[in-house]
């Protein structure tokens, strides 16, 4: 059996109760979400319906025009399900308005504005309404760095940040999210028939494995290599996650004070709550 | 003699001594009411845990009109509950308060500051420098907060102090998902209360607090642990709870009988050992 199982009732207990604990200790009752017809989107949307009651659950999609047309089906399919919010907004009004001023932009350019696009759709969003912002990016994505910074990595709160791609989908399916979400294989969706695993050139199971016994377990280099993983994945991964680090940290703060930032001035977000 | 001690299994907010206070209050009054003649509360009850650079501004002093007020209230029930103290010195300590008919019992300062992984408390606080056990209208008790209970040594000095009823205070975070049934901390507490009052031959009351700091849960199942190891009683996983349970004098009386280890430890052995390993160590 693999590392990475886990006992879903306990872990949908834990994260429904983080998504209710602090969401309304900031004195708010409302999540706010895009929902891009992938699955790690709709465990979100379904743990916060839970949390907040689906009436408090405000879920957008915001497909470009190169957008496969499935996924909105599958994220209306997700909304209907649970009876949240929901809404579809078109980025490719905004997104082709930017780049007629800069045409020669590349395939990873333009992935990365639409995601900041979507991010300030979000944000907007959670002024309109009142909410938070919940984050949709797992463990897997964000070790590897396969996100958007102030992109899709942009939230206030994120119930799934801690768990790998290979536990979302066993919550997926202990929680009800529809087959066909769970089913599909991954994809950022940039361009027509992308897929995650395709692009990073490995499986997110096998990536699981590894980073479970690099991370979670601080296993040693020679410890993952007798332990039957070829070196090179070994390395491709670290590398990953390493050169990704700065993705998941605040930005860096030329220190002059006494007390400076987040390095000498440190407070839970928490605080007073 | 017989009794009934509750464990307070609340969620503090954190930084908010008022609004904590409040709720410490209520659980008092909700003891007083339901017949209890002891309340135990989490670590840090009074304050939240990860407080990082709040631990001067919601430092109390013993002499605290909220301390006080406490005092007060161990008129109708022994109370133990937790905070950070702050001394003429301005040393701020992880404190254990044991009040009883009107005073201050006995304060404990946590020893063990953990330091490691997700903790960060030597960083903000002092260590205590001592284990005592002290005597209550129950018999006499030893104190411990969370991390003391991690060294055998602790709960030993306790025991062999005279304690025979231990108590403590944890804010312990929930964390180590796998297919077990419980958490992974969860399940090393559970075993180590367990295997601690059956060592000491002595009952165990743990309280621990449940909520999120910053995403970090609190997995509360507070627990009354009788002498000889066995769960008495056990409160809920991950939310908040009352758990009152009946204390019984005779239960540890023949527990002492049957398993008479305690009356068998050999304090003098051990003690000239661990002068051996010092002497040995160069210490």
């Amino acid at each position: 059996m693999s590392a990475l199982t886990v006992n879903t009732a306990l872990l949908r207990k834990m994260l429904v109760g983080f998504v209710r604990d602090e969401v309304t200790k900031v004195g708010v009752k409302k999540g706010v979400l895009g929902l891009s017809g992938g699955i790690d989107s709709a465990l979100v949307a379904f743990i916060a319906a839970e949390a907040l009651g689906p009436e408090n659950v405000y879920a957008y999609t915001m497909p470009y025009r190169t957008s496969n047309p499935e996924s909105e089906a599958h994220a209306k399919l997700v909304a209907d399900a649970l009876g949240i919010n929901y809404q579809v907004i078109e980025i490719t009004p905004m997104v082709d308005a930017y780049f007629a001023l800069v045409p020669d932009a590349d395939n990873m350019r333009r992935g990365n504005k639409m995601a900041r696009e979507r991010m300030t759709i979000l944000y907007d969003h959670s002024a309109a309404v009142g909410g938070l912002v919940l984050g949709t990016s797992n463990k897997t994505e964000l070790l590897l760095g396969y996100g958007t910074l102030h992109g899709d990595m942009a939230s206030a709160l994120n119930p799934i940040g801690d768990i790998y791609k290979s536990q979302v989908w066993a919550l997926s399916e202990a929680m009800g999210v529809p087959r066909e979400v769970i089913e599909k294989k991954p994809s950022a969706d940039l361009w027509a028939g992308q897929t995650d695993e395709q692009e990073l050139g490995f499986s997110y199971r096998d990536a699981d494995e590894l980073l479970y016994r690099m991370v979670d377990q601080r296993m040693s280099r020679e410890e993952l290599i007798q332990a039957g993983f070829a070196p090179d994945f070994i390395d491709n991964v670290h590398r990953k996650v390493q050169g990704s680090h700065f993705k998941r940290r605040l930005p860096v703060i030329a220190k002059v004070s006494n007390r400076t930032i987040d390095r000498d001035f440190r407070y839970a977000r928490d605080w007073g709550k | 003699m017989d009794f009934t001690v509750a464990l307070a299994q609340i969620k503090p907010k954190l930084g908010c001594l008022a609004d904590n206070m409040a709720l410490a209050e209520a659980a008092i009054e909700k003891g007083i009411s339901d017949g209890a003649d002891l309340i135990v509360f989490p670590e840090l009850s009074l304050t939240g845990y990860f407080l990082k650079d709040l631990v001067p501004d919601v430092a109390l002093r013993l002499d605290d009109p909220q301390i006080e007020t406490l005092k007060l209230l161990s008129r109708r029930i022994s109370i133990a509950i937790g905070l950070v103290e702050v001394t003429s010195d301005y040393r701020f300590f992880n404190t254990a308060l044991y009040l009883e008919d009107g005073e201050v019992r006995h304060v404990h300062r946590k020893v063990y500051l953990p330091t490691y992984g997700l903790f960060d408390e030597q960083r903000y606080l002092a260590r205590g420098d001592r284990f005592r056990a002290f005597d209550t209208r129950f018999g006499r008790f030893g104190m411990l907060i969370c991390e003391d209970m991690w060294h055998i040594s602790a709960p030993y000095i306790l025991a062999m102090d005279g304690a025979t009823t231990l108590l403590c205070l944890s804010s312990s975070p929930g964390r180590g998902i796998s297919e077990a049934e419980g958490l992974g901390s969860a399940g090393a507490w559970q075993r180590l209360t367990s295997t601690t009052a059956m060592f000491l031959n002595c009952r165990v009351f743990y309280c621990n607090r449940v909520g999120y700091e910053d995403g970090i849960n609190f997995w509360g199942g507070s627990e009354v642990i009788a002498p000889s190891g066995e769960v008495a009683v056990r409160g809920a996983i991950l939310d908040e709870d009352f758990v009152l349970a009946k204390v019984d004098e005779g239960a540890l009386r023949r527990e002492r009988i049957f398993s008479p280890m305690m009356r068998d430890e050999n304090m003098a052995l051990t003690v000239k050992e661990l002068r051996r390993i010092e002497r040995d160590r160069g210490c």
